[in-house]
């Protein structure tokens, strides 16, 4: 046994290699690569001017949204435009909380990711095995009725989840805004690849000890599959938390919604009170974006490579 | 293995024992549990443990999903009254929707937001070969920088554009005002306002688009440049000759699923115009059109029928894709 597990510790080793589009050479090739084409380097001024230009372009509305929402109003909608408050006004933040059911939005927004993550995550990554790896009657049909759903866009089957979860009497409630989430039929497509791309010998060597296809499934395969399952959580952490049209549909009371649908109901007044906007819609942005920052290269190639699949 | 069949309460317990039974060339009564000789027979020996693994994802894509479709193809086809309750209607909703301006006028919109999207591609991929430009400094930053607003909130950056458009207050009009341009009311003029939101959707995606494009690169042999510049061939034309090539193939999934994900404008449109919005219901894209019809006129019949036409749009748009991408595989 103790052979075996030091068997599956260096496979799974093996099993997270770099990154998945390998973006982002390490430092160390990247440098020899430099020296080996030195005189290409004069040229990387171009590149920085241009990519520093258009990076500083593209982070300029998160600036401008910080500055925003530690101005006055007044500041905000001045013809000239005041490029920086005359006092910060740091207590526009406070004023969120106050003014705005910021509190249950986010508790709510929270609950729903976290439940739809984890659900999606288990469900997924069981069916994805089982289609990958096991056979029974069926499978292609039934693999097929899920992956079908992947070429349908989300407005088609809209109006009948709502019915459904109109009918189950779950309007404006956490168990409506979260149920149609909990299935996934990319994710299951995701898991599938991962399990697809396993060596049999650990599962033929597991199932010789006596483990049963659950514990199979739960201790050997599953730990392989950790790079693929953080695809997953990344992906269905960034849909959940920034969606709007579902809650949108299954809420009508501002303390029921999450956050994305609650922001998108505060404009529309003609007495806007824009720095306590800015300053909740950058709280609201907040956690995903340092959940971002913290991971990008993950974030980014998990991203990128699941869109590619 | 025989085992779990005393689990009570599994909803695949009814077809359990059926799937362990039905296995080709096993003994009608000894199935599970007995012994089974070689891999295959093992792997076929599964039983019951596929049913409870696939059960819960197939049960809940079932209901939440898959019959959906099914009954949104069928609302198409009926005609829902004030109180509930339909009647079937034959294509009576599509030949209402034909007729109707909101559809091309919606469609009209959607088309142009793509288009200005679709603009940032060139962009990406200018962006990309820099990027991977090799021992380019800072990459990380750039590329962290630029798909930023990918990740965020789009409702929560809404906010912050609003402003910006602001015919007013608004940043971008000063900044036209400088070189002597007489800016719009972004958000309360049709049109503007579809550019507006576009111009949003673009920041937004390129980030994306340009991971994607500098994956696409990363598998260009670095040789063909050698030879390339051996034969003194600029870098102008070494981008020209090598990288649009060889990049084709990534340049055209990055344009499939920037339309596909256009098509499906609706968060930023939403957001940014504001529901209450006089300019909403001639800046409308699909979506929202479809969104008017079924949730706010509670129209379900004719909300199908929008839901199905950009099914149908959707449904070609992949179908070119496959066509291509299949023929590009088979060229290599």
């Amino acid at each position: 046994m103790t052979d075996r597990t030091t068997f599956v510790r260096t496979k799974t080793v093996d099993a997270v290699p770099a990154p998945v589009l390998g973006s982002g050479a390490p430092a160390t090739t990247a440098r020899t690569a430099r020296s080996r084409r030195g005189r290409r380097g004069g040229s990387h001024v171009v590149a920085h001017l241009v990519l520093g230009f258009g990076g500083l372009l593209m982070a300029f509305p998160f600036v401008w949204q910080i500055i925003m929402s530690l101005s006055t109003n007044t500041e905000v909608q001045s013809v000239t435009p005041v490029f920086w408050p005359a006092e910060l006004q740091w207590q526009n933040y406070v004023r969120v909380f106050d003014r705005l059911p910021f509190l249950s939005q986010l508790q709510t927004s929270v609950t729903i990711t976290v439940i739809r993550t984890v659900a999606q995550i288990l469900l997924c990554t069981l069916a994805g095995y089982a289609f990958a790896r096991m056979r029974f009657r069926g499978r292609g049909l039934l693999l097929a009725l899920v992956l079908s759903i992947l070429m349908v866009p989300s407005q088609v089957y809209l109006l009948s989840q709502y019915q459904l979860v109109q009918g189950f009497g779950l309007l404006d409630s956490l168990g409506g805004l979260v149920l149609p989430g909990l299935f996934s039929a990319f994710g299951t497509f995701l898991m599938r690849t991962a399990f697809l791309a396993m060596p049999a010998e650990l599962e033929e060597a597991a199932r010789l000890d006596g483990a049963n296809p659950f514990q199979i499934f739960w201790k050997v395969m599953l730990p392989l599959a950790v790079p693929s399952i953080s695809v997953l959580a990344i992906t269905t952490v960034l849909w959940s938390w920034n969606e709007l049209l579902w809650p949108l549909v299954v809420t009508t009371f501002s303390e029921k919604m999450p956050l994305s649908a609650g922001l998108a109901t505060l404009i529309g007044d003609r007495t806007t009170d824009y720095p306590v906007v800015m300053a909740a819609s950058l709280l609201a942005m907040a956690p995903v974006l340092i959940m971002f920052i913290v991971l990008q290269r993950r974030v980014i190639d998990g991203l990128a490579s699941s869109g590619l699949k | 293995m025989t085992s779990t069949s005393s689990r009570p309460g599994s909803p695949a317990s009814p077809l359990r024992g059926r799937a362990a039974r039905v296995r080709p060339g096993s003994p009608p009564d000894g199935g599970a549990g007995g012994p089974t000789p070689g891999p295959r027979r093992r792997i076929a020996g599964d039983g019951a443990w596929p049913w409870l693994f696939i059960a819960p994802l197939v049960a809940g894509i079932s209901v939440f999903y898959f019959w959906p479709v099914l009954q949104t193809a069928f609302y198409s086809l009926t005609d829902w009254g004030v109180f509930g309750g339909w009647t079937f209607a034959g294509f009576a909703n599509y030949v209402t929707l034909f007729a109707d301006p909101a559809l091309y006028l919606s469609l009209g919109n959607t088309l142009l937001y793509t288009a200005i999207v679709l603009l940032g591609i060139p962009i990406a991929v200018y962006l990309a070969s820099l990027l991977n430009l090799p021992g380019l400094r800072f990459a990380g930053l750039y590329r962290v920088l630029f798909f930023l607003p990918y990740v965020a909130m789009p409702t929560a950056v809404a906010m912050v554009w609003r402003v910006i458009f602001n015919g007013d207050f608004g940043l971008l009009n000063h900044a036209l005002a400088i070189v002597g341009i007489d800016g719009p009311y972004w958000i309360s003029t049709p049109g503007a306002a579809t550019v507006a939101v576009a111009i949003v959707g673009l920041w937004s995606s390129l980030g994306f688009s340009m991971i994607v494009l500098a994956a696409g690169l990363k598998n260009i042999p670095p040789e063909m440049y050698e030879a390339a510049e051996l034969d003194g061939a600029t870098r102008w034309r070494q981008f020209r000759s090598i990288t649009v090539p060889l990049l084709t193939p990534s340049i055209f999934f990055v344009t499939i699923i920037t339309v596909i994900s256009s098509f499906q404008l609706f968060d930023l449109l939403y957001a940014i115009l504001g529901s209450s919005n006089p300019v909403l219901p001639k800046s409308m894209s699909l979506v929202y059109f479809f969104y008017r019809e079924g949730f706010v006129n509670n129209d379900k019949g004719y909300a199908a029928a929008i839901a199905m036409v950009i099914f149908l749009i959707i449904g070609i748009v992949t179908a070119i894709q496959f066509r291509l991408q299949k023929r590009w595989v088979q060229g290599d």
